[in-house]
C-alpha cells in the first residue's frame, strides 16, 4: 500500500516501516532486495535511448541510481517531506558532509556568499571557513539566535542562509520561520542541517525551509554502523544537487549502507520516541543535581530557546548538554559512566557521552574554546534507546562518584 | 595526535551489565559491550572462512586448550567472532545472571534439530505436544523415527499426560510456548520441575515470546530454542536460529553444529545482532498493539473466536499472565462462516477474501518483523491437506493468523477493521 505522511506531526512508525516501499515485483520478497549492480541491462536500444532521455525509469548505471538507494531516498522524502508528497525528493550521499558540500557548491559559485550560524557542526564550519573561500565563496557567521543578524549579514551576492537548530554544543535554537521569512523576502535559499533535531522532532520543510541536509549516520541510520548523508527538498532543486553530488563528485552511497540505513529507518520512530523521553528525564534529573552548574536542553523552560523550540519542534531531541565545575570533574564523569559509552557521534542506539574540552576541542586554546561555547566542564550526552532509568542512574551515579573523587 | 590529549579510556574486554539492567539496556549492550579492535563500537563483520596462526606452537597451544586467548578461533565452521558476539548477547537476554551460553545457527530448524540430535540417540524416547510446530513434529515422526528414536505425542500443555508418557528411555521433552497458531502457553515452571524429577531434559521454543516476554531458563527449562529469523532479528531480512541454556548442553549442540554444519554466516549474525538492539522497543510495541487488536476482534460481529493469551477468555490466560511480561505480537482468530456453504461462500473462500482485504498487512508466512503480516494457515502451512484432514490437525479453514509489527496502533487496527468488511 502507499503510506502518505500526515501533515504536521512526527513521522509515524507506520510510515517508517512502510513508507516508500515497493515490494519486489520479481519475487514478492517482503524486504526489498539488495541490488549491488553497478550497471543495468536494457531490453533493446529503444529502452536504452528512452532511459538516457529520461522517458522511462529504467536504471542505467550504479552511480546515477540504484534501486536500493532509490528506495531509501523515497523513504527520506516522506520522513522530511510530510504532506509535500511527490513534489519532495531526496538525494542520498556517501556521508553527511558529501550532502552539505554538494548542496552549497550547487547553490553558489565564485563571488557568491553564505550566511551561517556561529555555532555549528565543526566540519561544516571548516568547509565554510577554509575550503569554500578558495573557490571564491565567502561566509559571514552570525549569532543564530537573532534572525535580524542573518538579515544584516546579507550582501548583494548572498545566495544561502544556512541554519542548524538545535546546534552544537549548547543546543542553541534558531527561529526557523523567522529566517525563512527573511530568505523569502530576499529571494535566498534557506538550508537547514536537521541532523541534531531529526525529522521525528522537527520538519524544517514544513516551516518553509528550502532544503534539509542530514548526516544519516546519526539517528536516521541509528545503529552506529553505516555512514551516509542526504539532502531533501523540492524535487527540481534536489535533482540539480544530485547532478553535482553524485554524477560529478561521485559521493554515491553504497547500496549496502543504503540497506542498513533503510533498515534503521524502520525503527526510527520507536527509537526517537525512547531517546527523547530519556533525554527529557535526564535533563530534569541533572537540573536537580547539586554538582551540575547548567543544563542545556531545549525542552527545559530554563533553556533560552525553549519558547521557539516549543513552537517549531514536536519533541526536544536526544541530546543533553550540561556543565560541571571543571575539566577534571568533566573527565572524571566520563570515566565513571558504565552504560553510557564514551564516543563522539550521536543518534546511536547506545547512549554516548563526550567531553569536548578534553577531546574534540582539546587542541583549541582554552579562551577560544570558551568563546565557541565549550566550557571546560561541558559534557554532552546523546541518549540512546536503553531503559530511561538505567541511563539516568548511570549519569547521575557517575556525577556522584566524580564529585567525591575530586573532593579528595 | 596532539601530545596533550588525555590517554584514551581503558576498556576492559567485556564489561558485564548489572544483573538488574532493564531489557532495552540489555538489548543494546549485552554480550560484547565495549569496543574491541580499532575501538569500533559495533561488532565487526569478520567475513572469513578460516583463521591464521603465527606458528606451529600456537596451533599446538590452541589444540591442547593451553592458548591464552579462550576466544581463539580456528575455522569458520567452529566459530566466528561476529557470531560469538551475537551468541553472548542472546545468552545475556535469556539469563541476566550470565550463567547461560548460546549457540547460533543458520536457521531456527537447524538450531532445534541439532539440539535434539545432540541429546537423543537410537533407542531413546522423546515427548512432544500435539500443537507443536508442524516441521518439528515431522522431523520427529519421520527423520528421528528412521534413526530409531521413539516418541510420544501428548495433548497441548497436558503435564499429567507428559508424566504418564515418561519411560526409562525418555531423554527429552520438547515444547513451545506460546504455540502456533493458537498461542497455547505451557506452565514452564511445572514442566521444568516435572522433567528434573524424572531426570529428563527439556527444550522449549519461545520464539513467539522472545526473552522480553518470557525467560524460560530461570523457570527451570534446560534449553531455549529460537527462530532468530522472527523477533530477535526482527526485519524479515535474515534467517537464523539459536540454542540457549546450560553451558554443557549448549556445548553438545555447538560441537554437533561443527559436524552437521548448520552455521550462521557472519553477515547474518551482524544483522541479527543489529536487530536485537531494538528488540525490547519492538516487542513492547507489538505486545501493546496485539492486545488492542485482540480486544477489538473479540467484540467484532464477524469474528467467532479470538486466540490471544492476553485475553481472559484464552484457555491458558492464567499461566500466561503468571509467567509472561507481555503476551506477544501474534493474534489468531476465526471468521464467522457457514461450514456447510460451498463455492464463493465456503469458509475457505470467505476467509481468503478477508485476508485479501488487508492493505497494510502483507500476506506472507513468518512473524516477528517490523511489518505486520497476515496469513490463512489452511492455504499456507497446511495447503496440501483436505478440509477434513486440516480440521483433524486442528486447523480450521476460517482461521487467520496476524503477526503484528511495529506500525502505529491506530493504523494496524484500522487495517484489521477494514479487512473484516470484506464481502
Amino acid at each position: 500500500m502507499t503510506v502518505e505522511a500526515k501533515d504536521d506531526r512526527a513521522p509515524s512508525s507506520t510510515l517508517c516501516v512502510h513508507g516508500g516501499d515497493r515490494p519486489d515485483p520479481a519475487t514478492g520478497a517482503v524486504e526489498p532486495p539488495l541490488h549491488l549492480a553497478s550497471a543495468f541491462a536494457f531490453d533493446d536500444a529503444e529502452q536504452a535511448a528512452g532511459a538516457f532521455r529520461g522517458d522511462n525509469d529504467h536504471f542505467i548505471y550504479g552511480r546515477w541510481g540504484n534501486p536500493t538507494v532509490d528506495a531509501l531516498e523515497d523513504k527520506l522524502a516522506l520522513l522530511e517531506g510530510g504532506a509535500g508528497g511527490s513534489a519532495i525528493a531526496a538525494c542520498a550521499t556517501a556521508s553527511g558532509m558529501a550532502a552539505i558540500s554538494a548542496t552549497l557548491l550547487t547553490l553558489c559559485e565564485a563571488g557568491d556568499a553564505i550566511v551561517a550560524p556561529r555555532s555549528m557542526y565543526g566540519e561544516s564550519a571548516r568547509l565554510l571557513r577554509e575550503r569554500l573561500p578558495r573557490l571564491g565563496i565567502e561566509t559571514t557567521f552570525v549569532d543564530q539566535t537573532d534572525p535580524l543578524a542573518y538579515e544584516r549579514a546579507i550582501g548583494p551576492r548572498t545566495k544561502v542562509l544556512y541554519v542548524e537548530s538545535p546546534a552544537n554544543p549548547t543546543l542553541t535554537i534558531t527561529d526557523l520561520a523567522a529566517v525563512v521569512a527573511i530568505g523569502r523576502r530576499r529571494g535566498l535559499t534557506v538550508v537547514a542541517d536537521n541532523t541534531f533535531a531529526t525529522p521525528y522532532c522537527q520538519r524544517p520543510l514544513s516551516h518553509g525551509v528550502d532544503l534539509v541536509v542530514h548526516s544519516m549516520t546519526k539517528a536516521i541510520g541509528g545503529h552506529g554502523d553505516a555512514i551516509g548523508g542526504a539532502v531533501i527538498g523540492d524535487a527540481a532543486r534536489v535533482r540539480a544537487i544530485k547532478e553535482t553530488a553524485i554524477k560529478t563528485f561521485g559521493g554515491v552511497l553504497a547500496p549496502f549502507n543504503a540497506l542498513l540505513i533503510s533498515r534503521g529507518v524502520r525503527t526510527f520512530a520507536l527509537r526517537a520516541r525512547q531517546s527523547c523521553a530519556t533525554a527529557l528525564a535526564l535533563a530534569q534529573a541533572l537540573e536537580r543535581h547539586p554538582r551540575v552548574r547548567r543544563v542545556f536542553y531545549p525542552g527545559l523552560a530554563s533553556h533560552p530557546g525553549h519558547a521557539i523550540a516549543a513552537r517549531q519542534m514536536s519533541s526536544f531531541g536526544a541530546l543533553v548538554a550540561f556543565e560541571v565545575e571543571s575539566l577534571a570533574v568533566g573527565r572524571a564523569v566520563l570515566e565513571h559512566c558504565r552504560v553510557v559509552t564514551h564516543a563522539v557521534s550521536l543518534g546511536d542506539v547506545r547512549s554516548l557521552v563526550t567531553h569536548p574540552a578534553s577531546t574534540t576541542h582539546a587542541s583549541m586554546p582554552a579562551e577560544a574554546r570558551v568563546a565557541a561555547g565549550v566550557a571546560d566542564g561541558l559534557l554532552r550526552v546523546s541518549c540512546g534507546i536503553e531503559e530511561t532509568d538505567d541511563i539516568v542512574a548511570d549519569v547521575v551515579g557517575a556525577l556522584d562518584q566524580a564529585a567525591s573523587v575530586t573532593r579528595i | 595526535m596532539s601530545s596533550f590529549l588525555p590517554p584514551p579510556p581503558r576498556h576492559s574486554d567485556t564489561q558485564p551489565l548489572d544483573e538488574h539492567a532493564g531489557p532495552s539496556t540489555r538489548s543494546v549492550h549485552a554480550g560484547v559491550s565495549r569496543p574491541e579492535r580499532f575501538d569500533a563500537i559495533p561488532v565487526p563483520i569478520v567475513e572469513t572462512a578460516t583463521y591464521t596462526f603465527r606458528d606451529s606452537a600456537e596451533v599446538a597451544a590452541h589444540m591442547t586448550g593451553e592458548h591464552p586467548d579462550p576466544k581463539r578461533e580456528e575455522y569458520g565452521r567452529y566459530g566466528n567472532p561476529t557470531v560469538r558476539a551475537l551468541e553472548e548477547r542472546i545468552a545475556a537476554l535469556e539469563d541476566p545472571t550470565g550463567q547461560a551460553e548460546c549457540a547460533a545457527f543458520g536457521s531456527g530448524m537447524s538450531a532445534l534439530t541439532t539440539a535434539m540430535l545432540a541429546l537423543l540417540k537410537a533407542g531413546s524416547h522423546v515427548i512432544l505436544f500435539r500443537d507443536g510446530y508442524r516441521r518439528t513434529r515431522q522431523f520427529v515422526a519421520k527423520t528421528l523415527a528412521a534413526y530409531g528414536v521413539e516418541h510420544t505425542i501428548v495433548e497441548p500443555g497436558d503435564l499429567t499426560g507428559v508424566a504418564a508418557a515418561i519411560t526409562p528411555k525418555t531423554r527429552l521433552i520438547v515444547g513451545e510456548s506460546p504455540t502456533n497458531p493458537y498461542l497455547h502457553c505451557t506452565d514452564l515452571r511445572a514442566l521444568g520441575e516435572l522433567a528434573r524429577k524424572a531426570r529428563v531434559k527439556t527444550i522449549v521454543d519461545t520464539t513467539f515470546a522472545t526473552p522480553i516476554n518470557v525467560r524460560a531458563l530461570p523457570l527451570g527449562i534446560d534449553l531455549v530454542v529460537h527462530s532468530a529469523t522472527k523477533y530477535l532479528a526482527g526485519h524479515h531480512d535474515v534467517l537464523a536460529g539459536a540454542v540457549v541454556g546450560n553451558p554443557a548442553l549448549v556445548g553438545l549442540a555447538r560441537d554437533l553444529r561443527g559436524v552437521i554444519g548448520g552455521v550462521l554466516d557472519p553477515h547474518g549474525a551482524f544483522l541479527v545482532a543489529r536487530g536485537l538492539k531494538t528488540l525490547a522497543l519492538r516487542v513492547e510495541r507489538a505486545n501493546a498493539t496485539a492486545m488492542k487488536v485482540a480486544a477489538r476482534l473479540a467484540e467484532h460481529p464477524r469474528v467467532s473466536h479470538v486466540f490471544y493469551p492476553g485475553l481472559p477468555t484464552h484457555p491458558t490466560h492464567a499461566v500466561a499472565a503468571e509467567q509472561m511480561r507481555g503476551f506477544g505480537g501474534v493474534v489468531s482468530f476465526r471468521v464467522k462462516t457457514d461450514p456447510e456453504a460451498k463455492g464463493e461462500q465456503s469458509s475457505l473462500a470467505v476467509t481468503s477474501r478477508v485476508v485479501d482485504a488487508f492493505r497494510l498487512a502483507r500476506i506472507a508466512p513468518s512473524l516477528g518483523g517490523v511489518d505486520t503480516l497476515v496469513e490463512q494457515p489452511a492455504i499456507m502451512s497446511y495447503y496440501e491437506l483436505s478440509s477434513e484432514e486440516r480440521r483433524a490437525a486442528g486447523i480450521e479453514d476460517d482461521l487467520i493468523r496476524l503477526a503484528i509489527g511495529i506500525e502505529d496502533e491506530s493504523d494496524v487496527i484500522a487495517d484489521v477493521m477494514r479487512a473484516l468488511e470484506a464481502p
